[in-house]
Parts: structure tokens; sequence; C-alpha cells
């Protein structure tokens, strides 16, 4: 199937060519990055983890969120999603690669990476966390693979390929639980020190991950003769409608805890991140706004007339990845830092290469997912004729 | 043809995944950490050793941070760690302030002891320079959140780390309660001034921390931070009755850092 992926029109080479052209640009700054050492990044003795780990954590999410399609599809029978849970394998299958090649570039050895697995340390979460993901990849693909396969020759796909689909499902919850307790089991970061991180990860993930697809769909629609469905869009978009809710009620029993309590190794972090601590700020306009745009993505989602009119709904899904985007990809990390645990503040902003990097790894995901969509779409196109 | 080479291809495959995850399955399968098998080091005749290493602080015995760089500046030289913050140095930028690394500093009390936040703390105390350091703690956080055993606990409680293994996932840092772990950004060497050559010096990309003077115990010597700090350090065996640092707990009222953690710190102030 893969020669598919070789037949496109100008457009679709040029696209290919400018993430490339990116994907070049990051890469010359990786090497700068492996001669020279982290330094180059904003990061600090304090703020030991910065832009790099909070995307992975935001793109564990978007990982997660595919799962939204597959549960009611395999589980409840919702043909409606039928033609379009191969569109969430795949956005998982790129959003994991994202996920390993941002750790790797974060690793200050990446050479060694393979010393996790010469001396697997169960005790350690990340030794989980990197059979979760890699697990994750390997039933995506797989999954996604053979039943594209079975779609092109007109077959049923393999029996086998049933358990691994019903796998994959608590598999999706899997990766970001665990990712979650990457963070909460740390006894000495008050931020991240809470049993609802995990549940508002997914929260988060099932919002995030199911609008980043929705918007795939309408452009997918927009450039191809391969169309979800009405009724597709319309259920996905309650679901998005639910997680996003979920998602800001967590932080809400989050936020009452912390400042109710008034325990300052729990309440410092979210004072800095909404109005700045001992003059320190940077992230303040950030979470602000992150706070309004998901605000103002339920107020249009819950409304029927707004959530079911198709522009509306894209431009809602946009405000609500980029709110999504900010409170994981920005604050979640940063934010469990400072205060540092001898209580001062060292902010973290990220460098120019730093970001470079992390923009070439979206674009190394956006190929990934360019290929894999371009194969599915001239499938489903195929069947269509 | 076709066939045969997709069926060698499947077994190449299946034989590389083997061969991969023998040793995850080995330490899934049974806990080889404890097998006879494995050969032992032999210590030194002089090497000091103990049941539980533990290390007591006078802080009565300082009065300003002056008293205290004498210390850091034993341990520093000692174990070649570089200063970034010399202004002197050629290469020198404020922004080295982000990869500084130190392995023993001062802090005020209410950075030392955040859990013991006393805004009416006596004036000695509050204007009083408090040595911290790694706890070496009972319950260490940074042992269980490393992925590949770079960083463990020995027998006598000594935290330590295996430089040439730390793949610098800094999962130790975000894990250690106490701020007491420092990340190599980048090349140290150059900020080093006078290189110790009985100690190595780290390459970019690894953590580091205090050992408790691991390689000066294995000879006989006791930690360079104690010899330098006039009698105002204790250091033993905690589990020995007649040792220093027994002695002095025994006979003072002392305070650990953070100690609603768990963790176990190994070091103990006397205020």
């Amino acid at each position: 199937m893969l020669e598919i992926a070789f037949k496109g029109s100008k457009k679709y080479y040029g696209w290919i060519l400018a993430l490339l052209g990116v994907i070049g640009a990051a890469g010359l700054c990786y090497i700068w990055q492996f001669v020279y050492g982290l330094g180059i990044t904003g990061m600090s003795r304090d703020v030991s983890w910065g832009f790099y780990i909070a995307q992975f954590t935001f793109l564990v999410g978007v990982a997660a969120g595919g799962v939204m399609l597959v549960l009611p599809y395999y589980l409840h029978d919702y043909k409606a999603f039928g033609k379009i849970t191969i569109l969430g394998e795949f956005l998982a299958v790129s959003a994991i690669c994202m996920c390993l090649m941002f750790i790797i570039a974060d690793l200050g050895q990446p050479m060694r990476a393979f010393n996790v697995l010469l001396h697997p340390t169960p005790k350690s979460m990340l030794f989980w966390d990197m059979i979760v993901l890699n697990g994750y990849l390997i039933l995506n693909i797989v999954i996604g693979w053979k039943v594209l396969e079975a779609e092109r020759n007109s077959a049923p796909p393999p029996a086998w390929i049933k358990p691994l689909i019903y796998l994959s499902i608590p598999w999706a919850f899997g990766i970001h639980t665990v990712t979650a307790w990457l963070y909460c089991g740390l006894p000495g970061r008050g931020f991240w020190l809470t049993a609802i991180l995990a549940p508002r990860f997914l929260a988060s993930a099932f919002a995030a991950g199911p609008a980043f697809l929705l918007l795939l769909v309408f452009l997918i629609r927009k450039i191809t003769k391969f169309d979800a469905g009405t009724k597709a869009i319309r259920t996905l978009s309650k679901i998005i409608t639910y997680a996003l809710i979920a998602n800001v009620f967590f932080f809400v029993c989050e936020v009452f805890v912390a400042m109710y309590s008034g325990i300052p190794e729990h309440m410092d972090h979210l004072t800095y991140l909404f109005f700045g601590l001992h003059g320190h700020g940077v992230l303040v306009p950030w979470m602000w706004a992150s706070m309004i745009l998901m605000v103002i993505s339920i107020i249009l989602l819950v409304n029927p007339i707004t959530r079911n009119n198709e522009s509306i709904l894209a431009l809602t899904c946009v405000l609500l990845f980029i709110g999504t985007w900010i409170d994981k990809g920005m604050g979640m990390i940063s934010g469990g830092f400072v205060p540092s645990p001898t209580h001062h503040v060292s902010e973290y902003v990220p460098t120019c290469p730093e970001l470079i990097i992390t923009l070439g790894i979206w674009c190394t995901g956006f190929l990934i997912l360019t290929i894999l969509y371009k194969i599915v779409v001239t499938v489903k196109e195929e069947g269509m004729a | 043809m076709e066939k045969s080479r997709r069926r060698f291809l499947k077994v190449a495959g299946i034989t590389a995944l083997g061969v991969g995850a023998k040793p995850t399955w080995d330490v899934l399968a049974s806990d080889s950490s404890h097998d006879a098998s494995q050969p032992k080091v032999k210590k030194g005749d002089k090497a000091l050793s103990a049941e539980q290493w533990a290390m007591v602080i006078d802080t009565r015995k300082f009065t300003s941070e002056e008293d205290l760089h004498p210390i850091i500046e034993a341990c520093h030289k000692t174990h070649n760690v570089p200063d970034f913050l010399d202004e002197e140095h050629e290469d020198y930028k404020p922004a080295n302030k982000r990869h500084e690394i130190k392995w023993i500093w001062p802090e005020e009390y209410k950075h030392a002891f955040p859990s013991l936040e006393n805004h009416h703390v006596n004036d000695r105390v509050k204007a009083l320079p408090f040595l911290v350091m790694c706890n070496h703690c009972e319950n260490p956080a940074c042992v269980k959140a490393c992925p590949t055993k770079a960083t463990f606990k020995r027998d006598d409680g000594i935290v330590l780390m295996d430089f040439h293994r730390c793949i610098g996932c800094r999962f130790c840092m975000a894990a250690c309660p106490y701020g007491s772990r420092s990340f190599n950004f980048r090349d140290p060497r150059p900020y080093i001034k006078d290189r110790n050559p009985e100690f190595p010096t780290r390459m970019k990309g690894v953590v580091e921390k205090c050992n408790f003077c691991a390689e000066r115990l294995a000879v006989g010597k006791m930690p360079a931070c104690v010899e330098a700090s006039n009698g105002a350090i204790a250091f033993g065996d905690l589990n020995d009755h007649e040792s220093e640092v027994s002695k002095w707990l025994s006979e003072n009222f002392t305070i650990r850092r953070k100690p609603g953690l768990g963790t176990g710190p190994a070091l103990y102030y006397i205020v």
C-alpha cells in the first residue's frame, strides 16, 4: 500500500517539501544541541524540564484521543464511526512518533537511550511509559494497516486483529495514565502531587485529540472526495463537549483543593501561573488566555446552534486545541518547577533553537500523518469509484 | 522466492525482538541483583565503613556565609565542580546561571526549611546561612525515578551516581524534593580551574550531586566538607552508638529537611 504515498499532486509534493524544509532547519539546530548540550535551551537547574517534555505530555493526549472513535465503533457498534476509526489510529501513530522524538530530543545523552532496555528498572515510571508508548505505537500501526489493507482488498480483516483492537482501548487510557504518573508520584512537587492529574490528563486528551481529528476531517473533505459524514461529525463534537467540560471541572476541583486548603506547597504554583509570584509571571497572560479559550469553547459547544454549524465548530476546535495546548504544553510542566523545592522563583522561557527543534518535531509528525492519511484517503476514494 | 524472503524476515524479526527483550524479561522474571554468582568488590584495607552513614551539621558554629566558603570550596575542588559563575572567566555570561552546578551550597532558613516556615524565627537563625546538599535519603525519590539505575543507594546508605550510565533524562531532578541535583547542560571542563586528577570530571548531558565523598571513605579519609569545617560537621555511622554523629544526636535537638515527605534524610541540623 505504501506505493500510494508516492503518487500525488504537485500540491501534495509541495506540502511535503515545505515540511522537509522545516525539518532540515530543525535538524541543524539539533546537531548544535547534540554538540553543545542542552544548554542551548532555556532549561536550568531549577526548571529542568521544559518545552520538549511539555509537548511530549500534550501529544500523548492527542494519541490517546483516537480511542474516542475506536471505542464507540468496536464496543458499541456505533457504525457512523466505522469510516473514520482509521483516522484516529493513524493520528495516534504520528502523535506517538512525535512523543518519542521529544523524549530523545530532551535526553542529555541520547546515544545511551537504550540503557533503559539494558538496565530495566520496573520501579521507575519512565520504564513503564516506554513500554506503554511503544506498545501503543505498534498496536496502532498493525491494526490500522491490516484493517485498511482488508478494506482495499474488499475482504474482512483477519480474525486475529480483533483481540488487538480490544486491547488497544484500555491501552489508550493506559498511556495517558502512566504519563500522568510520571509527575504525580513525586513527593516534592506540590503542583503535580494530586490524584486528579491522570483523570485530568485523560479529559483534556479526549477533548484535544478528537478536536484535532475533526479539523483533519474538515480538511480532508475540502481537498479530497472523502466525507466522514454529518452524523459522525455531530457525535464527535458531543464527545468533545463532554470531555472539555470534564477537563475544566477537574481543573476547578484542583484549584479548590489547593486554594481552599491554603497549603503553600500546592497553592504557590497556581498563584505563580495565574497571578505571578514574587514579581515573576511570564506565564500569567498565557494561562488566562488558555482559560478564556476553554470557556468560550464550552459555550460554543454546549449551544446546539453553534455546535451544529460546521464553520463555527471548526473555529471552536481551533480555540479548544490552543487552549488545551497552553494548559498542558506550557503551564503544566514549568508550573510544576516554579517555585523550586527550595522555594526560589527561577522562570523558564524557551530559546529560539529550542523552538525550532520543537517545530521540526511537529513537522515530522505532520509528515508521517500526511503520508498515512494520503494512503487512507486514496484507498477510500478507490472504494467509492 | 518471495515467500522464503518473507519467512526469513519474519524469523529474523522475531529473533531480534527476543534478543532485545532478554534483559527486560530477566528483570521481570526474577530479582537478579542478589545473585550469588555476582562478583564482589573487595574493600581497601583502610576503607571506612558503616551500616548507615549520616552527617550532623552544628549550625551554631557558623555566623556568616564567609565561614562556609572554605567548606564549599574544599568540596567543589575535590570533585572538579565547574564554576560557571566565575566572572573572570573569558566566556562568562550572566546566562551561565542556568547551567550552574553545585554539590553543597548555602541557603537561608526559609529556603532550606520551607516546610518549617516561621516568620518570627530569631535574628540569629534568620541571618544564618544553612549548608545544604544531597540528603542521602533512606527512601530516596531519585533512585525510584531513575529508569537505568544510574543513581542507586549503597548498603551503607550513600546515594551514588554512575556518570557513565546516566542518559540525562533528569527524572531524578524532578523527583528530588531538595533541589540537590545538577545537570551538565554543557561541557563543564573549561570551567574547572584546578583539576583534581583523583576524581573524574564529567561530560555534558549527565546529572551529578554530592556523593558523601564515597571515594575518600574508600581510602580512609573523612568527607572533604567535614575536614574543612573545623569541627562544625560530624560524620559517622548512625547505627554505632559510639560514633560522633550518634553522640551529637543524643545530646542535641536536631531537625531534618522536609521530614513530612517520608524520604528520611541522613543529614541532621543542630540549630
